[in-house]
This record gives C-alpha cells, structure tokens and sequence, in this order.
C-alpha cells in the first residue's frame, strides 16, 4: 500500500474535505440510518423503564439460568469496543500506517460500545439508582467494604478504567483537529465552544514534541489494559465451577474474540461512514482488505480456540467436562453452536480471495454475519453452559422475553445513534495524523520572497 | 512591550526542516515552530530536549498501584475483616487486578493533566496562532534576536531563509512576556 490516501491530496484539500463533510446537510442515507437507530434507542429506552418498574421478573432467567441474554450483550458490547483499542494504540505501536483512516471513528466506537455495554450490568442489579454501592466508598454499614476479590468488582474498575483511558486517548488524537475546525469557523457560538475545547492548541512543535511522547505513552497503557478487561471479563466465568465456564483458556479466548467482533464491527462502520460521509478517497479498498486480514487472523485464532476447548473438554477424563462439550454441539442450542461455528470460522475463510475482499458488498455482509456469530458465541457459552450443569433435576431451559429482545436493539440503537451522531460533529478521519502520511507535494522554484513590511501583533 | 520577532511561513515540510537547521546553524534563537502536523525529527533538529514525561507516568503509575494495593489490603485486613469463603484476610493474589487497573488509570490521568500543564493547554487560553494557516496547511518558524545581541537582522534573515521558499515573512510583537 503505497498511497495511502487516494486522489493526490494536499494537506488543506484534507482540512476542506474532512471538515466541510461537517458543515454539509447530511445526507438522505444518514437521515435514515438515524431514523431507525434513534427509534430502537427509544424501543430500547421503553422497555429499559418498564423491566426496571416491574423488575427483573419480566426476563426469561430462573433458578437454573439466572445469567443469559443480559450478561451476553454485556460481554458483546464490551468485546466490540476492543477492535477500537487494537487500531488505535496496538497498530500504532507497530506503525502501521493505514490505521490513521479507521483510527478516529475505532476510538469512537470503544466509547460507544463500552457506554452500552456498561448499561447491562447496572440494569442487572435490578435496583440501578443502588450501583453506587460497587464503589468503595466509607459508609454507615460496618464500614462494609466491597470484595476486591470478586471478579464482579474487578470488572468493576476493568471497566470503568478502560472507558477513562479510552476518552482521553479520544480526546488526545481530536486536540489538533479541533484547533483545526476552530480557525475555520466563523465567530459564534460554536467557534467559542471549539476554542474553549480545543485548549487554546497552536500547533507548537514543543507541544507537538510532547503530544508524541504522551500518545505513546497511553498507546503503551491501553494495549495490557485492553488485554486485562476481557481476560477479567472472562474471569467473571472461569472463576466459577459451571462446567463449560471453569476453564483456563478462557481470557486468550475472550480476548482474541473480542478483538475478532471488534474488528467485524469497525468494518462495518468504515463502510457505513465511507457511504453516508463520501470518504472514498480515505477509506479505499486497501484498508478494507487490511481490515480483511485481520479479520481472517483473528478468525483462526477463534477457530483455534473453539478446537482447543473440544479437546480439552474431551481429553479431560472428567465427565462433566465432556458433557459440557458434546452438549454445546448437540444440545437444545446446538443450532446456535451451528451459527457461531459458521458465522466465525467458515465465513471468513471467503476473504482469503482478493475479489471478495474488494467487493464491499460482501465484505459488509460478512462483517455483519460475523458479529450475529460472535453475538451467538456468547450466549452459548453463557446460557447454554448453565442450562445443563451437575444435577440433571436442577436442568432447565431458556427463552428470552420480548423485553430482553426490545433491550438488546435499544442497545444497537444506542450504539448507532450515538456513532451517526459523531459522524456529523466529529472529524471521522483524523486530519493530523492524516495530513503526517501525504505523499509530499512537489517542492516549487525559490523564486522572489513575498514579504510583509507590516509589522504585526502575535496572535492578532 | 512584547519582543521583537520574526515569522516566517513555509507551505512545505521539506522547506521547515532546512530552515529551522539553518536558523540554528546562524546562531538565533528559534521561539518555536508551529505544524499542521507531528513533522518527526523536528523537535532534535530544534534542539529540544527529550520530554520527561515517561518518568512522570511511571512515578504516577508506581503510586497509583502502591496507594491501591495498600487500600485494598486495609479494607479487607484490618478495618473490616470479612470471611468470604474462607479465603485469607490478606488475598494478595486477588488485589493484583484492580490494583493493575488503578495504575493504569492513574498513569494515564497522570501524564495526561502534566501534559497539559507543561504545555500550558487550557480551556480559555488564546491559542495566539503565529499564522492562521498553521492548523491549516503551513509550517510557521519564530525568530527571536539572540540572548547576547539584541538585534535581529531582518535583511540577513531573509537572505537566510529566501532558498527554503517562504511564502511569508513577517515581524511581529510578542504579546505574552518571557515566551
């Protein structure tokens, strides 16, 4: 990939073009992608008011399975924000120099996904206006203290942690772009609120010179970090003795499908963002076959994972185990086992050929397919795993309620309104970084020097 | 009164590298430089120093998960001992989590909040751009006399930078002392 922007761009074609895409009427396509998200968010928004009204009676969990359709988006979500970090901080530590088209709208992505997935947990708890409690704060009951060793609590700060350095990592890379859109916005409101954002950056190479080294720094921080959220996610599990939960290779498999779904969904965002905002000539097909291959990386470690928990499950002489595995693939959700095994591992086995990995079309398909399996995973693992355990009296099944159905597209619908949203106020490509990898514009002639005889003030 | 500069305003990275290398070749003192964009390399040829901001994120980190692992170990130990399932009062191996992730939280709010503070970026203050076109597409070099001398020969600086291409040069008057 030589040319990592196509159509010969200069750096101010990069600032009209990315920001103008701004100020421009959104497009039919954007107005319907909005209609329909913003309505599953007030569907969502519905149903969220009334399960916390009745209470959690209104789901589809009993004594057997008291975690299900809830802890899966948890998990979903969480796992989709992933991708995002991946881009951001793990690609630029390797220098790879396409991720600075998908990096912005990625990191926008992480926020949006961890924001939904965050919604879950604290539904969960049935009384929500009492999550304070997770906190450790000095109190008038004991003081009690939470249990630092509950993975629940881990989770806890994993989670918040992560959406704090997500945002300032987010806001980092947005500082020289938003001094960008200020010194073209006319004075008003809105060029006040960008100035107040945009801390009064100028573009100093002493800045500049430090900026380098703290966005390194937190690109160093992020890639454990997003290492240690899905691994502690996992452990919410693995912690257990659910057969099917209780599991070592649980946190490099979480971890890497997590990345996996992440990467599926950023796809289908790039294409989303690249139809509804014309960015062609940022997005080309060279960073959608990049993303390809990622993708097809990340679904053989899945893959690889899927094989080694038969295995293990098989080769462990304990007979839960083994029932545990045989139940996944033939039990009453062994269809679902069929979608995740397809949807993740045969699937993205088409991208290994060139012509479909430039076909947008299909790519966006799989991306989307992928997810449905990544989705699906989950909810095998979870609900599945806790339908059949030790005591064949206690076995029962599970069916989600319309209002856990009506709760998972409110989350989607979240998710989307909040990332067509910042499609709209957000430069989606990050202009600085952008305009660092221009192939250079030819050098001109020195030729007379236009001189000012004024004599000016700084900053006027 | 403000000091006496100089401004001059290249459209081309090339053209900013070689000037800021012959500026500091003439001995004058460069105020600083402004960029669209992170030019790599410019802040050696500047002659800045490397930042210091790795110790301070690892000081942070150091006492973020010094202050955690210490909290957690208070809590559960000493202020309120609880059995929970018969694990030991002091569950060392359970506290590394959390106390993995507040270091991580302090490091990066840490060396966040000292960035800011070293480069002086905050809400409200007058971004003071040498050139509007520097967030746009242009590179801006400031001059400022020499420490010893204080004059600054406009006719020499000019010939200095004319084979580096500017496409303005300007004198300006320093509003913010001691910049």
């Amino acid at each position: 990939m030589h040319n990592l922007v196509a159509g010969n761009k200069t750096a101010a074609d990069v600032t009209r073009e990315v920001v103008g895409a701004l100020d421009r009427k959104p497009t039919a396509l954007w107005w319907t992608g909005f209609g329909l998200s913003f309505s599953a968010l007030l569907v969502g928004i519905a149903a969220v008011v009334y399960q916390i009204m009745v209470g959690v009676g209104t789901w589809g969990l009993n004594n057997t399975v008291g975690w299900a359709f809830d802890i899966t988006n948890f998990v979903f979500w969480i796992g989709i924000g992933h991708a995002g970090t991946l881009i951001s901080a793990i690609l630029y530590l390797l220098r790879q120099r396409w991720r600075t088209s998908v990096s912005r709208a990625a990191e926008a992505m992480t926020l949006f996904a961890v924001i939904c997935a965050a919604v879950f947990p604290v539904i969960h708890m049935g009384r929500p206006w009492l999550a304070f409690w997770m906190a450790p704060y000095p109190n008038t009951r004991g003081p009690l203290w939470i249990n630092f060793r509950s993975p629940l609590v881990w989770d806890l700060f994993a989670v918040g942690t992560y959406f704090t350095i997500s945002a300032i990592f987010w806001y980092l890379g947005l500082l020289p772009d938003l001094a960008t859109i200020r010194d073209r916005t006319r004075r008003g409101a809105r060029s006040r609120l960008l100035a107040w954002l945009s801390l009064g950056w100028n573009g100093s190479c002493r800045t500049w010179q430090r900026y380098e080294v703290v966005y390194l720094l937190l690109a160093g921080l992020a890639t454990p970090l997003v290492i240690s959220v899905h691994s502690i996610v996992s452990w919410d599990f693995a912690t257990s003795i659910v057969p099917g939960w209780h599991t070592t290779i649980f946190p490099p498999y979480f971890v890497a499908g997590a990345v996996f779904s992440g990467l599926a969904m950023v796809l289908t965002l790039m294409l989303i963002a690249r139809a509804t905002m014309k960015l062609q000539d940022y997005i080309g097909l060279g960073h959608i076959e990049a993303m390809c291959k990622l993708v097809i990386a990340t679904s053989g470690m899945v893959g690889l994972a899927y094989l080694t928990e038969v295995f293990i499950g098989l080769y462990s002489g304990n007979q839960y185990e083994q029932y545990a595995v045989a139940n996944r693939a033939f039990g009453p959700l062994g269809w679902g086992y069929g979608v995740m095994v397809g949807c993740n591992v045969l699937l993205p086995q088409l991208l290994w050929f060139r012509r479909v990995r430039r076909t947008v079309a299909v790519v966006f398909l799989v991306s989307v397919l992928i997810n449905v399996g990544m989705w699906f995973e989950r909810f095998i693992i979870i609900a599945g795993s806790l339908e059949r355990d030790f005591l064949p009296s206690s076995w029962a099944g599970y069916r989600p309620t319309p209002v856990e159905i009506a709760t998972l597209a409110g989350s989607f619908g979240l998710f989307f309104t909040c990332f067509l949203l910042f499609c709209r106020f957000v430069p989606v490509i990050a202009i600085a970084e952008i305009k660092g990898v221009l192939a250079p514009p030819p050098l001109r002639k020195p030729g007379p020097v236009p001189v000012s005889r004024l004599v000016s003030e700084a900053g006027s | 009164m403000g000091q006496r500069l100089i401004v001059a305003v290249f459209d081309h990275e090339e053209d900013i590298r070689g000037a800021v290398a012959a500026a500091r070749r003439a001995g004058l003192s460069i105020v600083d430089v402004h960029a669209p964009y992170l030019v790599h390399g410019l802040d050696r040829a500047m002659g800045l120093r490397p930042s210091r901001l790795p110790w301070i994120c690892f000081l942070f980190g150091l006492v973020g998960a010094a202050v955690k692992l210490l909290f957690e170990y208070w809590t559960t130990a000493v202020n309120w001992p609880l059995n929970v399932g018969g694990k030991p009062w002091n569950s060392l191996p359970a506290f590394v989590p959390v106390t993995f992730e507040v270091m991580v939280l302090f490091a990066g709010i840490g060396t966040v909040l000292t960035f800011f503070v070293v480069a002086g970026l905050r809400p409200g203050r007058d971004a003071s751009l040498p050139d509007p076109r520097v967030t746009d597409d242009s590179f801006a070099l400031v001059l400022a006399p020499a420490p010893k001398d204080d004059s600054i020969d406009r006719e020499v600086v000019e010939e200095m930078l004319s084979r580096f291409r500017p496409v303005l040069i300007d004198e300006q008057i320093s509003m913010e002392p001691g910049r």
